[in-house]
């Protein structure tokens, strides 16, 4: 038995690692088998990471937070857990690889998967043209036309890192305003190659074996026109990631993690939650790493408090 | 990454087309995290199943040819390729037992 798991890999799940590691509860992380490293891994330059002024690559900030992790004695497991028992003293989480570990705390730092435009055709014609990652999948776009879908800071990112490639960006949004911070709209806006869509939303994508169309509404008129691309890319945001705690934890009418107050106490004695799946606002790396921080103290705390006969059943197996 | 054998524009019809047992082709890229997610995935793959199923990659970057020509416009894209005909087509990145159910039909 362990004296901590943390279910989750993107800064939440390793900062919360680093902390453990370092009060020496050698904590387990099991950090998925294909998104370890959670969504940074799909981003390119981190601007706004303190303590990186010349920026980082969101690949390498997620590898150093692990060799951190790691330095400290967390154990990081490339796997993906599959089911919890998070009631009771001993917790036991199992994975797709078939075992089962027992844990005193559970640290849930599952973050967030991307939306979908939940259109008919888009599962289909994903890989055909839609995509989800930008920085996977922009080099097929060449001298293409391509759109992406969303207001937000990554959709200003996805937009201009797509601009390497594409001969023409538009960016597809349903209001007249962005969500995106200021630096990231003056330099999409500023870009010659990218085109803002206003208050337009995507009714319906469009092709047979690849995508070749978006339907686009006016969400104000309510008018309707075909935008004939050769790539769409959807950024319209994240829905928390909490499908392994559904029926155990309380959730908030958001969909996060129910916490208490400032601490990642969930509704569970002994269970801890971190980072995205419990932010419905904030939801940055650095937010999500003070997240995970706090889950380890509290982590810490509670196994302070514990009788030294149920800590002496730990062996870190 | 994965340690499969590389096939490459050049050697694709041979490695690939002509091949008398299913061959599944990764097509992947240095800089795509997804990618080298899947790649360890497939290593394992290839020592279970690698009597009934060959697997390899190919770099997108250095063989565009091959790419165009299935129309890859999504990585990592996996294809199994049976009598020279596409007759799978796996797109992202999943954990080793979805892969294994996609993949029934020819490790099963």
């Amino acid at each position: 038995m362990r004296q901590v798991i943390i279910i989750g890999s993107g800064p939440a799940g390793y900062t919360a690692g680093i902390y453990a590691a370092r009060a020496n509860f050698k904590p387990l992380i099991i950090a998925s088998s294909v998104e370890a490293g959670g969504e940074l891994m799909n981003t390119t330059e981190v601007e706004n990471f303190p303590g990186f002024p010349e920026g980082i690559m969101g690949p390498e900030l997620m590898q150093k937070m692990q060799e951190q992790a790691e330095k400290f004695g967390a154990e990081v497991l490339l796997d993906d857990v599959t089911s919890v028992e998070l009631a009771g003293d001993v917790k036991k989480v199992t994975t797709g690889g078939g075992q089962t570990f027992e844990a005193l705390t559970v640290i849930v730092a599952t973050g967030s998967a991307y939306r979908k435009l939940g259109l008919p055709d888009e599962d289909r014609l994903s890989g055909h043209g839609v995509s989800w990652c930008a920085t996977c999948d922009g080099f097929f776009f060449r001298q293409k036309t391509v759109a992406i879908v969303g207001g937000g800071d990554s959709a200003m990112e996805e937009a201009n890192f797509l601009t390497r490639f594409a001969d023409k960006v538009y960016v597809i949004h349903r209001s007249e305003t962005l969500r995106a911070s200021k630096i990231m709209q003056d330099r999409a806006q500023a870009n010659p190659k990218i085109e803002f869509l206003w208050n337009s939303a995507v009714s319906s994508v469009n092709g047979a074996d690849a995508l070749t169309s978006v339907t686009l509404t006016d969400t104000v008129s309510g008018d309707t026109r075909d935008l004939p691309l050769d790539g769409l890319f959807i950024a319209i945001g994240n829905d928390p990631r909490t499908h392994l705690v559904h029926g155990q934890l309380e959730l908030t009418t958001e969909g996060t993690i129910a916490v208490k107050g400032r601490s990642s106490k969930t509704s569970i004695s002994g269970v801890f939650a971190a980072g995205d799946v419990i932010d419905p606002t904030y939801r940055q790396a650095i937010t999500a790493a003070a997240s995970g921080t706090v889950a380890a103290l509290d982590a810490e705390h509670f196994l302070q408090a514990l009788p030294a006969e149920t800590l002496a059943q730990v062996d870190n197996h | 990454m994965s340690a499969a054998p590389a096939v490459t524009d050049a050697s694709f019809a041979a490695d690939v087309l002509a091949s008398s047992k299913p061959v599944l082709v990764d097509f992947w890229a240095e800089w795509c995290g997804p990618c080298r997610a899947v790649g360890p995935i497939l290593d394992q793959l290839r020592v279970e199943h690698g009597d009934k199923l060959e697997i390899v990659k190919l770099n997108v970057d250095e063989n565009p040819q091959t790419a165009a020509q299935f129309q890859i416009t999504s990585i990592p894209a996996m294809k199994v390729f049976q009598n020279g005909e596409v007759v799978k087509t796996i797109i992202g990145a999943k954990p080793k037992p979805a892969l294994e159910a996609d993949l029934a039909a020819f490790i099963g």
